[in-house]
């Protein structure tokens, strides 16, 4: 049927005829680093975990065999629900901690800080280009028996000189709160800055003082905000393993640790990966509940 | 005082101790200004910015139950005004009286003041009954109190049953009456309202002037309208002021001001003027005779003359509408004519827009109505303009006032 088209204007539309297919291939053509990253990084490394969950390990020889055995993720949650607990508990101190923390540093730099406001934020995130790992082992430093801050409190007779914070649970949530902070103040920051003044003009005529201007219009406007801190904060803290295994002792082991001791110590490749799947279950109904809250669009505004 | 304005409807008559206080204080009053009481009045008032005064000295009554209007070109200080009174900026000198009260450097939340922002500002967060309900809310007013007058003031605005939407989900005009119904619903003592209608189409925005005025009249509160236009203003006020550089170059009745204004500024801002530049030749207790360009004599009564004037020379102007074009310069009387050659003839429905150059290039616009009237002349023929005395006005020459007004209006 195209024979006479093809006949007069053949390189018309061969060309045509590629542009169009050009066209339709764009969008898969430009995602196709980032559909091959998730891929080969996410959606493959999630299933192998998966299927490792299902799996029975011979701690013995490390060999492990598909058993479809999904008993696997109840037992390692009754065996492990002390340490879950603790996570819980720490990270959830530790979040609002860095609420308490962030919202008036957030609020200060939104409201006040002028045309210097970027500068506010450098300075919020400089000591966070130093690796992850050098911070935490700086408070070590800090909060080590005899360091300088304890010691400190211990020559002045403040504490007693049995008095140690490295090694509770006390340091971890320092540890935490301190490493996680920049993941609270942003979305805080950006949840603040985006609140129109002349709403806030419109609460001052309406009879509100500054104090109920800021109950009614700023902190119900910042809540999003407040939502997305939470989450960020409170997600990678609780599978954090690092500030628990550099500043905390033995006693409250974090869920992060037992994950890592499985792995790499006890070779329990099975029970780790239960685990871990247990933990990526509940940080999703942590999004989907702030999803069915206020909307996944919102979501995407602050990560 | 608001029984004198005798047009409060149900809405207000129901209102609390407050403003039966004032009703009674107010009817004791009796001023040589009809039983007028200045509610607002800003005493000497200045407000300095980074050295450049947005506003200069300013004094100002606003009469309980009046609409009045602050007009100027972006810049005048209008929007500035408002805010001192509104209490979101403190004068740099000078005294604000609300109610014969100082309220100079009283917070927003202590005045009983309300205001209609340029954005509207609605809570974003609150749905339209709680937008609406907030000021009542931070006054403590009982839960029934609340519902009853909010279901109310929704009525008087022509927005019933949008108690449950959210500002986002209505349209430009809507939001605008909820902006309103959010302000009046407190009775202010005044009522600010800034540039309210300047995110309206042209249509809507006269369809709300009417419907603004008619509330106005309806709740009989003092309004204080901000605005940069100048129909808007004309056709909504009681009386209004033209405001330029901070300081405010005419104030009284949209008429009393379209027809004598006594700055240039004020005659080309508000409507179109003819003025012409010229020198007083003589000057009696009725009439004043001035000497234009040309040789030609223009006649107005001398009360036109403006105070402020400095040594002889002056502009005279007469407004477009004002002019005929005559077949001969018989039978004018005692009117003021001149002569020139129609150099543009505009038809436009309503009438007829002539642009007649003078002998010295001078420019006058002329605007006949399409009544039928004999003489059409047309571009190029000779014409006779002529005008009553009592029509023409004089005002200071002022350097760069024409230029202003064209590029602000």
């Amino acid at each position: 049927m195209e024979q006479p088209v093809l006949a007069d204007h053949p390189g018309g539309l061969a060309r045509r005829r590629s542009s169009v297919w050009g066209k339709r291939l764009a969008p898969y053509l430009l995602s196709l680093p980032a559909g091959l990253w998730l891929l080969l990084l996410f959606v493959i490394p999630l299933f192998m975990m998966l299927s490792m969950s299902l799996k029975t390990c011979s701690p013995a020889s490390g060999v492990c065999t598909m058993t479809w055995s999904w008993g696997e993720l109840p037992h390692v949650v009754n065996l492990y629900h002390q340490q879950f607990v603790t996570s819980l508990e720490f990270a959830a101190i530790a979040t609002l901690v860095d609420l308490v923390i962030s919202y008036p540093i957030a609020y200060w730099i939104a409201f006040y800080g002028g045309r210097k406001k970027n500068f506010f934020l450098i300075m919020l995130l400089v000591p966070f280009f130093v690796s992850f790992v050098i911070r935490t082992l700086v408070w070590q430093f800090i909060l080590s028996d005899n360091g300088f801050f304890i010691g400190f409190l211990q020559h002045h007779h403040i504490v007693s000189q049995n008095f140690h914070v490295l090694g509770t649970g006390a340091a971890v949530i320092a540890g935490l709160a301190y490493n996680y902070l920049p993941f609270t103040a942003l979305p805080l920051y950006v949840a603040l800055e985006r609140i129109d003044r002349r709403v806030l003009d419109a609460a001052y005529d309406l009879y509100a003082n500054r104090r109920t201007a800021f109950m009614k219009v700023i902190m119900p406007l910042s809540i999003p905000g407040v939502f997305a801190a939470f989450l960020l904060t409170f997600i990678p803290a609780f599978g954090d393993y690092v500030n628990q295994e550099i500043l905390g002792g033995t006693a409250n082991t974090m869920i992060g640790t037992v994950i890592q001791d499985l792995f790499l110590v006890t070779s329990d490749y099975a029970g780790g990966a239960s685990l871990s799947i247990v933990l990526l279950l509940i940080s999703l109904v942590g999004i989907w509940f702030y999803a069915r809250v206020l909307g996944s669009r919102s979501i995407e505004e602050y990560l | 005082m608001r029984t004198f304005w005798g047009v409060r409807q149900g809405y207000i008559q129901s209102v609390t101790n407050r403003a039966s206080e004032v009703d009674t204080a107010s009817r004791d009053i009796s001023s040589p200004t009809g039983g007028r009481r200045a509610i607002v009045q800003i005493q000497g008032v200045s407000k300095l910015f980074e050295d450049s005064a947005a506003v200069n000295n300013l004094s100002l009554d606003i009469y309980e139950g009046e609409f009045f209007s602050l007009l100027g070109p972006s810049g005048c200080g209008k929007t500035t005004t408002l805010r001192m009174l509104g209490g979101f900026e403190e004068p740099t000198t000078g005294r604000i009286l609300l109610g014969g009260k100082d309220v100079t450097y009283l917070a927003p939340y202590h005045r009983d003041v309300n205001t209609v922002f340029q954005s509207y500002a609605l809570f974003p967060h609150l749905n339209i009954f709680e937008n609406v309900a907030f000021g009542l809310r931070r006054r403590h007013v009982s839960k029934d109190d609340v519902a009853r007058r909010v279901s109310e003031i929704l009525e008087i605005v022509d927005l019933p049953g949008f108690e449950k939407r959210r500002a986002s989900q209505l349209s430009g005009g809507q939001q605008q009456r909820v902006a309103l119904a959010r302000a009046l619903i407190n009775e202010p003592t005044l009522l600010l309202l800034d540039e309210p209608m300047s995110a309206l189409d042209a249509k809507l925005r006269h369809q709300m002037q009417i419907e603004l005025k008619r509330i106005q009249t309806q709740v009989g509160i003092t309004f204080l309208y901000v605005t940069h236009d100048q129909e808007e203003a004309m056709t909504m006020s009681d009386r209004l002021a033209v405001m330029r550089h901070g300081v405010i170059e005419g104030i009284g009745s949209p008429k009393d001001i379209y027809d004598s204004p006594t700055t240039e500024f004020v005659a080309t801002f508000l409507g179109a003027s003819n003025l012409l530049a010229g020198e007083v030749a003589s000057s009696d207790a009725t009439t004043t005779v001035v000497r234009v360009a040309g040789g030609t004599t223009v006649s107005l009564p001398t009360e036109r003359l403006p105070k402020g004037l400095d040594g002889t020379s002056v502009k005279v102007g007469v407004r477009p509408e004002k002019i005929s074009i005559v077949p001969s310069t018989s039978d004018v009387g005692a009117r003021n004519t001149l002569r020139g050659r129609v150099l543009v003839s505009t038809f436009t429905g309503v009438g007829n827009q002539y642009i007649v150059e003078l002998a010295n290039d001078t420019r006058i616009t002329v605007y006949a109505q399409n009544i039928g009237s004999d003489v059409a002349p047309r571009s190029g023929e000779e014409a006779i303009l002529a005008w009553p005395v009592e029509h023409t006005f004089a005002v200071v020459p002022m350097e760069g006032a024409s230029r202003d007004a064209e590029s602000e209006s």
